[in-house]
């Protein structure tokens, strides 16, 4: 996997097989899947043909034609060169995929107390089964964790090495087969029958086997080869209207106009296009089930992003000390630096690193303090520390106002009401108070912040320029989530988050005709997932997030969601830019080829030969290599994707009209000609 | 080339500019079945007609019965048509005393003039009596008109609704287009070209006496009232052979500016009619602007090579512009102008012989048939014609933006691409493959008037001519024979029908879908960039086909003429 991860664009590992797999790939059923080259491929045989039986009776020209033949079998091959170099590049990580996919012992549970095990070979596993994996063993098939916790290592499916939990329950519940249990025992209930489990699929998918074209791909197809007909009208007239001119037009020449007019570029390059988008997904280690979600993706109007995660780093954090009235900084600091001393959760260490940075107060031993740690409960919902008599302790506002008022009666109500008007502020700017109280007496508030990620508003505001619509979701209440969804950037959030909400919004959203994107791993996300447009489940989370989704992201960092998008807008970008090339291309070529074929009845019209083109032959010969090797010059293109920019529609589009649709007149003018200087010097015409 | 020259062309232009937001407004209220102006009146007929044909305004079609429906209309009025040409010498109104016309040319007229093309391979005043005239073509001249502002109004349904099932009723749309927009507007035009000297009479032809003493005909008849219509639905088909250049036809440069007006009001307001429809009328205007860019370049061209003339005349000593075949009353300019609006606009009226211009100046009229009528083009057929190139255009050019394409919010998908293409794909069809057959086969070479390039562009105009429902014709090309009559008939049907099906089905799969809101990430459809993308795929989908037939048609006429050959 990390192998092919840097495999560059031409590796001569995938290369060389490529060579020959552009061969066997002639085969006409092969061929018939693209309408605009296996037309290629039919006029190439007619042609050749004409060719052999010149050779016997011995015609005229023959070095000519034989040139030609070979350049328009070029042309073919060049396209399938292209796309067995976008599959072999899949095949390399089939490859590392399938080396995990060995022969595993299972130890499947038997008997109503399921107690006792045999072995049995991983493949006779069926659905409903359960099994018990132990550290050291393979895990035999796809499945959820229904006892037990383990660290499993899952480098096979993600390339990461440090090991991950997985337990039951939770939202951790999913195992892959072929991964394996590092420590500890789980029993796993199988889900997945031999042949198709994840690795599987992913084996069909980064092969190309299960490629199936997509609408877009379908309709484009469609348009080529609808161009291909008008081009056979066309070229198909023309020898009726040369026998009226008094003039008559070999066979071979019409081929060749005929060639390199039909849009053989995108035809030629169309299914790499496709199969090197589904791997720049694989790439980034998201699994798209099916190349329509990845379409789909590049036409996301609104994003759904969970907050905590996504937008805000998972911790809250300590980042403000706001004392009462005849209390310092520096005292507060100190009782919320004790009372946290002990406290391994992030929000506690957080106050000692806020205590230490701001008020220089360094972290003390508890024993040396004698100290003792008095934990949270969900009861008090406080935690603290005793010492010497004295008594600290920190937690939600409204908890420590009832402890105090159960300990000191005497407490001023003014002091309360202080701290209730800084908790509200608090609340209201998006950050969570944490009241701390030293012997019976009100110190202050700790202002805990939800730190929304570095470079994150960045990103929201990249997609508001793609034209995307990010709307946070969060168990927060409205204020809280009012300010941070202000702070991140977000163009709209859903607080208090249910499953229900999120699933109707999505309904609502997708009622205006928009679609929509998003992330989960719950099994409570499915409902959701499954709805939305492009959902995708993390590989950590529950066996039914990831059937309801339609991509899987390995990694399991739902940011990735915005690279997934643009790898859709690049897909189908590339397309529409070498579509758009292909069609200029014709101007250049028209003015190659219709004097040079005309010319010898109506010599006027070598005015039409502005390119000033050695010799009709010449001509003709220039515009089919150019046609040939302009394909093979566009493979590293068609595979890499056209660099998709954030910066609107309108600017995007007269940027790749400039490149691809007025480079596409230009550049074949250059190309023809400077091909034509060479094989005029090389003597080949 | 003169400045007066240029100020007739910028006053055409000007006037046509002002009537797109007036009769755009009034033509979408029209559609919507909302009050107009003329509902006072229309109105209780409108309800009649309905009442008494047995449909209801409330009562909408799917896609495929609006087809059927639009099929058995235009089939009865062909056969209708047929029969009154092959029956005239029986029926009233003939003073003439015109006998059958062939069967042959009967098919031939029938298919023209229901096609709103109105190719004549008749002359008018020698073939038909005036009950044909009248009730067989002026009310097909109507008939073909309503249809396609029909088709292109259900098509721009298909735009403007969302989730929808149905995209209007055939029989009311062809109603409201006939009785509130073409009826009125012809009496007015009618009483104008009255007042400028054009007759208006079912008296029998008279004859007079000349200087000389000898005895002339001259035909007379209903003309006003058809030339109306002709112009206003560009149908195109004159009362007399020669068309607009006759001068009761055709009397003055006012009469002149006014057909010219005529032609493209209706096509250019339909464009505004969709800004309206679709809630943004710059819509309309960017579809308005790319049909101005490409007209004016085609006059520019043609008014050029024209006013430039013939160097193997100038060399004879004669100075000037090319007047071959133009009518002295007027000259170059307004031949010029009119060649590229009758032929741009499906019209095919016209005023000059377009067969004598110049070969770079006959080359723009037939460009601008082989766009396959797009540049304002026929009645509502100009505008679901372009819509086609808007559909190819945005589906290559919205790849380009990184999102399935997408045009006014409806997703472009494999059913619009396949039935967009196909409607393109029939028109080089039709002009190609007929014109290949014609000019090997004895019997089709045998009708040209001239030899060399310039007969082969007399019969590709022909073909071209038919296929895109223009009827204008390059002269010189004898039609009238079977051969000529049946497959330029068939190419009329083919050019108008195997593009408005497609157009219907596209409209029933439109009126379907979603309409997704416009976000950053939806490229301008309104601006002057899509406007540039939709020219340059007009020209390169629909013309470079035909760059080997012009290339030996009007260009090789062209660079032998400037190199001083003749054929």
């Amino acid at each position: 996997m990390s192998q092919s991860k840097s495999a560059s664009l031409m590796d001569s590992r995938i290369l060389i097989p490529a060579v020959g797999s552009a061969f066997v790939k002639l085969d006409p059923r092969t061929l018939a899947k693209n309408p605009v080259m296996f037309v290629v491929a039919v006029v190439s045989a007619l042609t050749t043909i004409l060719f052999l039986r010149d050779l016997v009776t011995g015609g005229e020209g023959l070095g000519f034609s034989l040139q030609l033949n070979i350049w328009l079998w070029f042309t073919v091959l060049f396209a399938n060169f292209a796309e067995a170099v976008a599959e072999g590049r899949g095949k390399a990580q089939a490859e590392s995929l399938r080396k995990t996919r060995t022969e595993t012992q299972a130890k499947l549970l038997t008997g109503t107390d399921l107690k006792s095990f045999k072995m049995v070979t991983g493949t006779s596993l069926k659905v409903g089964d359960i099994v018990l994996v132990e550290a050291g063993d393979i895990i035999p098939s796809d499945g959820e964790v229904i006892e037990g916790v383990a660290s499993v290592n899952e480098a096979a499916i993600t390339g990461e090495s440090a090991p991950v939990i997985r337990e039951s329950g939770g939202d951790r519940s999913a195992v892959t087969g072929g991964t394996q249990v590092l420590s500890d025992w789980i029993r796993v209930r199988i889900s997945a029958a031999a042949g198709s489990t994840f690795i599987d699929r992913m084996i069909s998918l980064v092969e190309g086997a299960e490629r199936q074209k997509t609408p877009n791909e379908i309709a484009l197809n469609i348009l080529l080869a609808g161009m291909t007909l008008i081009f056979v009208l066309a070229v198909a007239t023309i020898p009726s209207f040369a026998t009226y001119a008094g003039g008559s037009i070999p066979v071979i020449v019409l081929v060749a106009l005929f060639v390199t007019l039909i849009p053989t570029t995108i035809g030629a390059l169309l299914s790499a296009i496709g199969i090197a988008g589904m791997d720049r997904l694989v790439r980034f280690n998201v699994l798209a089930m099916s190349g329509r979600a990845v379409e789909a993706a590049g036409d996301i109007d609104t994003l759904l992003l969970d907050k905590t995660g996504t937008i805000t780093l998972g911790n809250r954090q300590a980042t403000e000390l706001r004392p009462v009235a005849g209390v310092s900084e520096q005292d507060l600091a100190d009782a919320a630096q004790l009372a946290s001393l002990a406290d391994e959760t992030p929000e506690g260490r957080s106050i000692v690193v806020l205590a230490k940075e701001k008020y220089g107060i360094r972290a003390r031993d508890m024993a040396q303090l004698h100290a003792s740690f008095v934990p949270f409960t969900a009861q008090s919902r406080m935690s603290g520390v005793d010492l010497d008599g004295s008594s600290i302790r920190k937690g939600a506002v409204e908890a420590v106002l009832t402890y105090v008022g159960g300990i000191n009666s005497s407490t001023r109500p003014e002091t309360v009401r202080e701290i209730q008007t800084i908790a509200d502020e608090i609340a209201k700017s998006g950050g969570t108070p944490l009241a701390v109280v030293r012997d019976g007496r009100l110190m202050g508030v700790v202002h805990l912040k939800d730190i929304v990620k570095g470079g994150i508003r960045e990103r929201f505001a990249e997609l508001r320029r793609m034209g995307i619509r990010t709307v946070m979701i969060t168990g927060d209440n409205p204020m809280t989530a009012a300010a941070i969804a202000a702070e991140a950037g977000v163009d709209d959030f859903l607080a208090q988050a249910t499953p229900e909400n999120k699933l109707s919004l999505i309904r609502e959203e997708q009622a205006k005709g928009k679609l929509v994107a998003m992330c989960g791993d719950g099994t409570n996300d499915a409902p959701a997932l499954a709805q939305a447009d492009v959902g995708v489940a993390m590989n950590t989370g529950t066996v039914a997030a990831r059937e309801a989704g339609n991509m899987v992201d390995l990694d399991s960092d739902p940011t990735k969601l915005i690279e997934i998008v643009e790898i859709g807008k690049q897909l189908l970008m590339t397309r529409g830019a070498l579509t758009t090339f292909s069609i200029a291309n014709d101007i250049a070529k028209y003015f190659a080829i219709i004097p040079a074929m005309f010319l010898a009845f109506y010599p006027q019209l070598s005015a039409l030969n502005i390119m000033g083109l050695a010799s009709p032959q010449s001509a003709i010969l220039s515009a089919i290599i150019f046609n040939a090797l302009v394909i093979v010059a566009l493979i590293p293109l068609s595979l890499k994707g056209v660099t998709y920019r954030a910066v609107g529609a309108g600017a995007l589009l007269s940027r790749n009209l400039l490149i691809y649709g007025l480079g596409g007149v230009i550049v074949p003018f250059i190309g023809i000609k400077a091909i034509d200087l060479a094989i005029t010097a090389l003597g080949l015409v | 080339m003169t400045l007066n020259g240029w100020i007739q062309i910028l006053i055409f232009c000007g006037i046509v500019i002002l009537l797109v937001k007036p009769l755009g407004a009034y033509m979408t209220r029209v559609f919507g079945g909302e009050r107009t102006l003329l509902s006072p009146f229309l109105v209780p007929i409108e309800r009649g007609l309905y009442r008494l044909s047995g449909t209801s305004e409330k009562e909408e079609q799917h896609w495929t019965s609006y087809v059927f429906a639009m099929l058995l209309f235009n089939l009865a009025g062909f056969a209708i048509l047929y029969a009154m040409q092959r029956f005239q010498g029986s029926l009233p109104f003939n003073p003439a005393g015109m006998t059958a016309v062939g069967p042959e040319l009967s098919f031939n007229t029938a298919a023209s003039f229901v096609t709103n093309t109105n190719w004549q391979n008749y002359g008018g005043e020698s073939t038909m009596s005036y009950l044909v005239q009248m009730a067989g073509l002026a009310v097909q001249n109507f008939a073909s008109a309503a249809t396609g502002m029909a088709i292109a109004i259900a098509l721009i349904r298909g735009f403007a609704r969302a989730s929808g099932k149905s995209i209007g009723n055939f029989w009311v749309d062809m109603t409201r287009a006939t009785l509130y927009i073409l009826l009125p507007i012809c009496i007015v035009l009618t009483i104008v070209f009255v007042y400028l000297g054009v007759p208006q009479t079912l008296g029998a032809y008279v004859t007079a006496t000349t200087i000389e003493g000898a005895q002339q005909t001259i035909a007379l008849g209903p003309v006003a009232s058809q030339l109306a219509i002709k112009m206003l639905g560009t149908n195109g088909g004159g009362f007399f052979n020669v068309n607009s250049a006759h001068p009761f036809e055709n009397p003055d440069a006012i009469s002149n500016l006014i057909q010219m007006v005529a032609i493209f009001a209706i096509g250019a307001g339909f464009t505004n009619v969709f800004g309206r429809m679709v809630g943004n009328q710059r819509q309309g205007w960017a579809i308005f602007a790319t049909m101005g860019v490409l007209f004016v370049v085609g006059v520019s061209v043609t008014y050029w090579a024209e006013a430039a003339g013939n160097p193997l005349v100038h060399a004879m000593g004669i100075d000037g512009g090319n007047m071959e075949g133009k009518e002295v009353r007027f000259g170059i300019v307004l031949s010029s102008l009119f060649a590229v609006i009758t032929t741009a606009a499906s019209c095919g009226a016209v005023n000059a012989m377009h067969g004598s211009f110049t070969a770079l100046g006959g080359l723009i009229p037939l460009i601008n048939m082989e766009l396959g009528e797009v540049i304002v083009g026929g009645v509502g057929a100009g505008f679901y014609g372009i819509l086609m190139f808007v559909i190819l255009t945005v589906f290559v050019a919205g790849l380009m933006v990184g999102r399935t394409p997408e045009y006014l919010g409806k997703k472009i998908e494999a059913k619009e691409v396949k039935m967009a293409v196909l409607a393109i794909l029939c028109l080089p069809l039709a002009m190609l493959v007929f014109t290949a057959i014609a000019v090997i086969l004895p019997t089709g070479v045998a009708s040209i008037g001239n030899p060399g390039p310039h007969g082969f562009s007399e019969i590709l105009y022909a073909y071209t001519s038919a296929a895109a429902n223009n009827g204008s014709a390059f002269g010189g090309l004898t039609g009238n024979t079977p051969w000529y009559n049946i497959t330029i008939g068939i190419a009329m049907l083919m050019g108008r029908f195997l593009v408005i099906i497609p157009a219907l089905a596209i409209a029933g799969s439109l009126v379907m879908k979603k309409t997704v809101p416009a976000s950053a990430g939806t490229f301008p459809t309104h601006g002057p960039l899509f406007v540039g993308l939709l020219c340059g795929v007009i020209l390169i989908v629909g013309g470079l086909t035909f760059f080997p037939a012009l290339a030996l048609g009007p260009i090789v006429e062209h660079l032998a003429m400037v190199a001083g050959q003749t054929f």
